[in-house]
């Protein structure tokens, strides 16, 4: 298979991913590229799949590009990058990295709640900074029992779900529609969903209904003591509209893993205690990132191989 | 609904505390017992004693002040101490047990945001929260692109040092994240249904991560030892919410700094509010300034606990939190 070419649109940062593409196919590396329209020029009829990643994807202009391109594996759950439409028209099969990295997401979510609401980061600076010396940290607030409000309730909020519950924190969702079989409160609104918990965390797919679900009305609604959580995507918030209910105290606090414009954070934040400010780390772990490309390099090599795909989106 | 209470037949409580710890629930307090309060007066405390408090017999001892067999000496008719904290480790208990004075705790008020904290510290740990963030904040991020990777939380075997009612609630909590459960105490637990280790050696050759919520004892000091470190190994992580001596810091730190083992979460520290500063430049460590406990819900549960302890003692019922003395 070594004459398939594959061309990764995001960074090839991690390794055994590049490794293992390597070992089978030609690998293009468009990021290491320095005129990247040149590149896909260059290459575009040994190019028969590409792999992207929450960051790049596949979209319309990338396709049309690639005149062979068979499919789009991304190194990620969320397809918001990859033109699925563009994919169905051109029968182009796309697949994505569902399940493994559903724990290791959920588990991020709830250690932000903790670091949030506990001050963890705020008070690891400041012992660091040696201020414990002339004083004791403050009072901060208490976890266990507080309302958790999910956006969203796939694999991912059902896991969020299961651990806040193991802290007694009263579980309500909101998601297109209700689900039957779920015993925790449904709201039909977002709005309704903020105003009745104290912690409500976003975890649904990013669409055209869902760009910015989270926003002013919303935030308001969550209120002063209210705490934002957001494992999804930057787009589901309104990030200016977050940044100056935060500064005017009409939103009590915020764990963030996503932003709209990665890698950049809206500074104003870096001076708030009530914050944590992650860089994108929801799946980051050794175990789990491996998991990913095995689902990655597998779904490239069934599909050429003819074989039934592993985890097919489109 | 009650009559009015006259003063002479409300029961005396001796309030014991050094003068910054404050009494957050004087005027709760003050409506069912007469407060006696050394810290109020100009009096050196062993002279108060000795002229008011003769006849005393229940003693509410405020954070960490510390009780020795001296003071115990000036309360010949002491009965009762009621502990303001989880740790009983700064009251003379060997003389407390010789006088038959009961001790209650305040575990059972704190254990669900201790345990919080310890997941809290668990999980920064495991997944760099804390570090993550400075990256974050110092702009790193555009700059040095992807941060380094944490390591998965699920499936991780656990070993519970100390199953009381912290040790439990941190099990609990633990287990929703597919983590496997040991634990090691002073005796096998019939009703817990995790594996049980004899010793903290033998439980951290079997487990990932160690998370410490016992008392400190001369049994327990300096517990987690050269040898067990050894026995968690490189990858392993200690989360630490009990008693700073529970560990031999000197040697955790040399541990650390030589990264023969995987990281640490500590809220406690030998020498508060000391702490080895070859900590503060390593990104695998969580410091915390002994805040467990310090949410105002847990205040105001430690507050109807130390109460209902009072109130059960002064009307000869069963009180909610006897500490079982072990000597």
């Amino acid at each position: 298979m070594e004459s398939i070419g594959v061309l990764m649109t995001c960074p090839p940062n991690f390794p055994y991913l590049v490794e293992e593409l390597e070992k089978r196919f030609t690998l293009y590396k468009l990021q290491n590229a320095p005129d990247k329209t040149h590149f896909i020029n260059s290459h575009k009829n040994s190019i028969r799949a590409v792999v992207g990643n929450a960051g790049f994807g596949a979209d319309a202009e990338l396709i049309e590009q690639l005149p062979k391109l068979e499919i789009v594996s991304s190194f990620s759950v969320g397809l918001d990058k990859v033109d699925l439409p563009k994919c169905k028209e051109k029968r182009i099969r796309v697949t994505n990295t569902p399940d493994v990295l559903t724990n290791d997401v959920a588990d991020l979510a709830i250690g932000l709640m903790l670091a949030v609401l506990r001050r963890l980061c705020e008070s690891d600076r400041y012992v660091r900074s040696g201020k414990w010396k002339k004083g004791d940290y403050k009072l901060t607030t208490k976890f266990t029992g507080k309302s958790v409000g999910i956006i969203g309730l796939g694999r991912i909020g059902m896991a969020i779900a299961t651990r806040a519950e193991a802290f007694s924190c009263p579980i309500s969702y909101y998601a297109r529609t209700e689900k039957p079989d779920v015993k925790y409160r449904y709201y039909p609104s977002v709005i309704e969903l903020a105003a009745n918990c104290q912690i409500l965390v976003v975890a649904c797919a990013l669409t055209e209904e869902t760009h910015h679900i989270v926003n002013r009305e919303v935030m308001n609604a969550l209120g002063p003591k209210g705490v934002l959580i957001n494992i999804g995507r930057g787009p589901h918030v309104d990030e200016p509209e977050l940044v100056s209910a935060l500064l005017e105290g009409r939103l009590g606090g915020a764990g963030l893993d996503v932003f709209e414009d990665e890698p950049n954070v809206p500074e104003p934040l870096f001076g708030l205690e009530n914050v944590v400010l992650l860089p994108h780390v929801g799946s980051g772990t050794v175990e789990t990132r491996k998991a990913m490309a095995d689902l990655v390099v597998g779904n490239l090599e069934a599909h050429f191989l003819k074989k039934p795909l592993l985890t097919p989106v489109v | 609904m009650a009559a009015k209470q006259n003063q002479e037949n409300l029961p005396v409580v001796l309030v014991y505390r050094r003068p910054q710890f404050n009494l957050p629930h004087r005027n709760r307090l003050s409506r069912h017992f007469i407060l006696l309060d050394p810290a109020d007066s100009q009096e050196p405390t062993s002279s108060f004693l000795s002229t008011y408090a003769q006849s005393v017999r229940a003693l509410l001892c405020v954070g960490y002040s510390t009780i020795t067999s001296e003071t115990l000496s000036l309360l010949p008719s002491l009965e009762l101490i009621v502990a303001c904290s989880a740790g009983v480790d700064h009251i003379d208990l060997q003389e407390c047990h010789r006088r038959g004075i009961a001790i209650t705790n305040a575990s059972v008020a704190f254990a669900e945001d201790v345990a919080d904290l310890a997941v809290g510290l668990l999980i920064d740990v495991l997944r760099k929260i804390s570090g993550a963030d400075r990256f974050v904040r110092g702009g790193l991020w555009p700059v040095m692109g992807d941060y380094p990777l944490g390591s998965k939380l699920g499936g991780k075997r656990v070993g519970i040092v100390g199953f009381g009612s912290i040790g439990s609630e941190v099990a609990k909590r633990l287990v929703a994240f597919g983590c496997s459960i040991a634990y090691n105490s002073r005796r096998r637990k019939p009703s817990v249904p995790f594996p049980y280790h004899a010793n903290v050696r033998g439980l951290a050759a079997d487990s990932d991560i160690l998370i410490l919520c016992c008392a400190l004892t001369e049994e327990t000091h300096h517990m987690i030892n050269e040898g067990v470190m050894t026995s968690l190994g490189k990858e392993g992580v200690i989360i630490n919410v009990g008693r700073g001596s529970l560990i031999d810091e000197k040697e955790l730190v040399q541990f650390l700094v030589q990264g023969k083992i995987g990281g640490a979460g500590l809220d406690v520290f030998e020498n508060e509010p000391d702490v080895p500063k070859e900590l503060f430049s390593l990104d695998n460590v969580v410091l915390s300034p002994h805040r467990a406990v310090f949410t105002p819900e847990s205040l105001e549960a430690l507050i109807d606990l130390t109460s209902a302890n009072l109130k059960a003692f002064f009307s000869n019922k069963p009180l909610k939190s006897l500490v079982e003395i072990e000597l």
